[in-house]
C-alpha cells in the first residue's frame, strides 16, 4: 500500500498543535497548548503580557485594544477563578464578554458541543475561551469553529491549561531574568496535572536546564520521562539545588480511587515545609495554580513566607491572559502603541 | 448453474494448494480442481488470469449494528460491503438491541441477512441475557436458533464466577464462547494505549495488564472446564506471549486480532484523531510487531473488528467519542500489504481470514475441496484504488484509511456458487 499520509510512524513525533494553533502566517490564532509552539511565540506572549502589566495599576483599568470585539468565556467544568480572570481581561482589553457556565452534564453528547458552538457563532462571536473536562475538547472545537474565531483552553481534562502555564513562565521570568540556568521541580499529580503538562513543554521550549517532577508513582503518568523530565520519588534528592519550586494542587477524590493513602501520608512525603525548602537552592522560588490546601500540598509558613510568588501569579494571570486574547485576535500592533 | 473458474492462482491451504488451476462448480458446490468433470459444461466462466481464487472469507467479529442501531449500520449495508471485501460469511456480534439473547432476535437477523442475499450472517448469541454478566442466556435455544458460537463481546462485564459458570454451561452443549480480553476494572475510563501518547495528550490509559489479567484469567477457566474459547481483538506483545504458552500446554484456546491492529500504532492516534479511537486501543510499535509474528506463526487468526458508527459518534472530545472503526472493507488489502512486505505468505493469509476461522466455528466452508459450499472470492492483487465517500460500502464512513491508496480488490464472490459480486 502506498499512500499520501501514511499512519503508523516508527518514531515518536510529537503531536502536531502547531498546524491548528497558528494561522498561514505563522502567527498565533487559537491557544491550545504550549506543547508544539516555538520558543519566539511563547517569548512575545510574555513580551506583549508585560505591556499590559501596568494597566491594572493605572486609575482606568481598561485599554480599547479589543473594542467590539465578543468574547465567550465557555465553561463546561466549573471554575470561578480562571473564569475570573479571563473575565478581569476582556474587560480590560474593552471587549465585550458573555460568561456561560454549561453543566457538563447536559452536553456530555459531543453534538450538544458543536450545536451550542454553531449558535454563538451565528451571534457573531469572535472567541471562546473554553474549559471542558475531557481532553482533547478545545482541539475539537478549534477544528469546528468558522476560520475567524479564535479558541483559548482554558483547561481540557488533564491535556493542557497553556494560559495557567504561560502566567507561570511570565512569573519566573519576572523574578529570575534568564531561563537557561534554571533547575525546576514540579511536585505532585503529574498524572491528572493539565497545568503541569503544559508547564513542561513550555519549559522545555524556554530552554530551561533541567525539569525535574517529584510525585509517587501512583500520580505519574507511564513513560513520565518521555515528556521530557527528570523523574524522582523523594523531595530531599529531587529539590537538591533547584531555582523553581512548582507545587500542584492535590484532588481529595485521589484517596477515593486508591491512588494515595492519606492527606497526612502525602504531606508527610510529598508536602512542602521550611525545612524541605532548605533542601533547594537559597533563592527558590515557590509556585501554586491555587487554591492551595494548607497543610496537604504546603505548610502555611511557606505559601505566605518570602519565597512564594502564589500571588504575583495570580495578578500576572490577567496580563498574560490579555496578551493571548490580543495576540489571538491579531491586534497585537494596537496594544503595543 | 455450472460456473469454471480459469486460469486463476488458487490458493487453500486445507488442501495445500497453491497453483494455476481451474475450479468447476456445479449446484453451488465445487465439484473438482484442476481436473474437468465429466459431462462438465460451463454456462459461465471467469477468466481468472493473473488473479487470486481463494476461499471466502470469514469474520470472527462484527457488529452489524441491526436490531437497534440502524442509525449506524443495517445488515444489508453491511453484509454488502462485507461481499465486495471477500468475505462470504460475518459473525455478527450480540451487542443489537434488543441484545441477541433469545431465538426471536436471531431470526430476525437470519431472515434479513437472507432477505438481502449478501454474504452469509453467522449469528453469536450473547453469553449472558442483555450481556449485563448477571444471568446465563438460554444457550441451547440460541444454538437450536442458528447460533455458531456464544459471546459477551464487546465488553467483557462479567465476573468470574459468572464467567466459569457459563463455560461449564457452554461447554455442556458444545458450544465454542468468543470473549474479548479485558479487565473492566483496570481499563476504568482509559480511551486509548497507556504509554507515551495517554501520557502526552492527558488521556486516560488502557495498560496492558487490563488485557493480560482478562487472558490469564480466561485460560485458567478454560484448561479447568475444558470449554472451548476463542479470544476476540488482543492486542499486546505479552498477549501474544501468554497465548503461545497456553497452547504449548494444549489448553484449547484460539484468538484473533484485529487487521488493522498489525498496522497501526498509539501514536496513530496524533492530536486527538477520534478516527483512532478503537477498542482494544492502539498499542506501541512493539506490540504491533509481536503481533504480526504471531499471526505468521499460526498463534492466532485474523479479525475485522468491523464497529461502523453515525458521524455524530465521532463528533465529540476524543474520550467521549464512541471507539471503532468501520473496518471490512480494508482487511484484504491491509494482509496483502504484509504479503507484500514479505511477512506472511499467501498461503497464511488465506488460512487467517477464511480456513482456520472455518475449523473454529465447524462449517464446511474456508476451503476449495470438492462438495463444499462454492464461497469463493476472486482477488486482482494489483489494483490499487483509493478508499473513498463513493467507493466505500458500509454505512460507517469512520475509517481512518479515508483519501489513502489501497492495493488488492476483491473482482469476483461466490456465495453457495453464485456469483454475488462482479466487477
Amino acid at each position: 500500500m502506498s499512500s499520501s499520509k501514511q499512519p503508523a510512524s516508527t518514531s515518536f513525533k510529537a503531536p502536531d498543535s502547531s498546524r491548528l494553533q497558528l494561522d498561514e502566517q505563522g502567527r498565533l490564532r487559537h491557544f491550545l497548548t504550549t506543547d508544539g509552539l516555538s520558543k519566539d511565540i511563547l517569548t512575545e506572549i510574555m513580551d506583549v503580557a508585560e505591556s499590559f502589566s501596568s494597566v491594572g495599576q493605572q486609575a482606568v483599568k481598561k485599554v480599547p485594544v479589543l473594542r467590539g470585539k465578543t468574547i465567550v468565556n465557555l465553561f463546561f467544568e466549573n471554575s470561578t477563578r480562571t473564569r475570573t480572570t479571563f473575565d478581569l481581561a476582556a474587560k480590560r482589553l474593552s471587549a465585550d464578554v458573555i460568561n456561560l457556565n454549561i453543566a457538563t452534564s447536559a452536553t456530555s453528547k459531543g453534538e450538544s458541543i458543536l450545536d451550542t458552538i454553531r449558535n454563538l457563532e451565528a451571534m457573531q462571536a469572535d472567541m471562546f475561551v473554553v474549559r471542558h473536562s475531557a481532553s482533547g475538547a478545545a482541539h475539537f472545537i478549534a477544528n469546528n469553529v468558522e476560520p475567524h474565531v479564535s479558541v483559548i483552553n482554558a483547561g481540557d481534562g488533564s491535556h493542557a491549561h497553556p494560559t495557567q502555564a504561560m502566567l507561570d513562565m511570565f512569573t519566573i521570568r519576572r523574578e529570575k531574568k534568564v531561563f537557561s540556568p534554571l533547575k525546576v521541580a514540579i511536585i505532585g499529580d503529574i498524572l491528572h496535572s493539565r497545568v503541569a503538562r503544559s508547564q513542561i513543554h513550555a519549559l522545555n521550549t524556554l530552554g530551561v536546564k533541567e525539569v525535574r517532577v517529584i510525585a509517587p508513582k501512583t500520580l505519574l503518568p507511564s513513560d513520565t520521562d518521555s515528556l521530557g523530565v527528570h523523574v524522582y520519588s523523594d523531595l530531599a534528592t529531587g529539590l537538591d539545588d533547584v531555582d523553581v519550586i512548582i507545587m500542584l494542587r492535590l484532588q481529595r477524590e485521589r484517596m477515593g480511587s486508591a491512588l494515595l493513602p492519606s492527606e497526612h501520608e502525602y504531606f508527610e512525603c510529598f508536602g512542602l515545609t521550611e525545612e524541605k525548602l532548605a533542601y533547594a537552592k537559597p533563592d527558590v522560588m515557590v509556585m501554586h495554580p491555587g487554591p492551595i490546601n494548607r497543610g496537604v500540598e504546603m505548610d502555611a509558613a511557606v505559601a505566605d513566607g518570602p519565597h512564594s510568588v502564589i500571588l504575583q501569579q495570580v495578578t500576572n494571570g490577567i496580563a498574560i491572559r490579555m496578551a493571548v486574547m490580543t495576540l489571538a485576535l491579531g491586534q497585537a500592533k494596537g496594544a503595543e502603541q | 448453474m455450472n460456473i469454471l473458474i480459469k486460469n486463476g492462482r488458487v490458493i487453500d491451504p486445507a488442501n495445500e494448494c497453491d497453483d494455476v488451476l481451474d475450479v468447476y462448480i456445479s449446484n453451488g458446490k465445487i465439484q473438482s480442481l484442476g481436473e474437468q468433470p465429466v459431462g462438465f459444461v460451463a454456462q459461465q466462466t471467469i477468466d481468472a488470469k493473473n488473479q487470486l481464487v481463494m476461499p471466502g472469507f470469514i469474520d470472527l467479529n462484527a457488529s452489524l449494528r441491526e436490531p437497534g442501531y440502524e442509525h449506524k449500520a443495517v445488515i444489508a449495508s453491511e453484509t454488502k460491503a462485507a461481499v465486495s471485501a471477500g468475505y462470504t460469511s460475518v459473525c455478527c456480534l450480540p451487542d443489537t438491541q434488543p441484545v441477541l439473547d433469545s431465538a426471536s432476535v436471531v431470526q430476525l437477523i437470519l431472515d434479513r441477512a437472507e432477505s438481502t442475499d449478501y454474504a452469509k450472517v453467522l449469528p453469536l448469541g450473547a453469553l449472558t441475557v442483555a450481556l449485563e454478566g448477571h444471568t446465563l442466556s438460554e444457550m441451547y435455544a440460541l444454538k437450536k436458533a442458528g447460533c455458531v458460537a456464544l459471546s459477551q463481546a464487546p465488553n467483557n462485564n462479567i465476573n468470574a464466577q459468572v464467567l466459569r459458570r457459563a463455560l461449564q454451561y457452554a461447554s455442556t452443549h458444545d458450544l465454542l464462547v468468543i470473549l474479548k480480553p479485558e479487565d473492566v476494572l483496570i481499563k476504568d475510563t482509559g480511551c486509548v494505549h497507556d504509554g507515551s501518547v495517554s501520557s502526552r495528550l492527558g488521556l486516560s490509559g488502557i495498560p496492558v495488564a487490563a488485557e493480560t489479567i482478562a487472558i490469564a484469567q480466561i485460560i485458567e477457566l478454560a484448561e479447568e472446564t475444558a470449554a472451548r474459547v476463542h479470544l476476540t481483538g488482543i492486542s499486546s506483545a505479552r498477549a501474544v506471549s501468554l497465548l503461545a504458552r497456553a497452547q504449548l500446554n494444549n489448553v484449547t484456546i484460539t484468538a484473533d486480532v484485529h487487521a488493522h491492529q498489525l498496522h497501526l500504532t498509539e501514536l496513530d492516534v496524533g492530536t486527538f484523531d477520534a478516527n483512532y479511537h478503537t477498542s482494544p486501543p492502539l498499542r506501541s510499535a512493539d506490540d504491533k510487531d509481536a503481533l504480526i509474528a504471531g499471526v505468521a506463526k499460526g498463534v492466532f487468526v485474523v479479525s475485522s473488528g468491523h464497529q461502523p458508527h453515525d458521524v455524530e459518534a465521532k463528533q465529540a472530545p476524543f474520550p467521549s467519542t464512541e471507539p471503532g472503526i468501520s473496518s471490512l472493507e480494508t482487511v484484504l488489502p491491509l494482509m496483502l500489504e504484509l504479503v507484500g512486505d514479505g511477512l506472511l505468505s499467501l498461503s497464511q493469509m488465506v488460512n487467517c481470514l477464511a480456513y482456520a476461522p472455518a475449523q473454529l466455528l465447524g462449517l464446511e466452508t474456508g476451503r476449495l475441496s470438492a462438495q463444499a459450499p462454492a464461497d469463493i472470492c476472486i482477488v486482482d492483487p494489483n489494483n490499487t484504488w483509493q478508499v473513498n465517500a463513493e467507493n466505500w460500502l458500509s454505512r460507517g464512513m469512520n475509517t481512518p484509511y479515508l483519501g489513502h491508496q489501497m492495493k488488492g480488490k476483491v473482482t469476483h464472490t461466490l456465495v453457495n456458487g453464485r456469483i454475488i459480486v462482479e466487477k
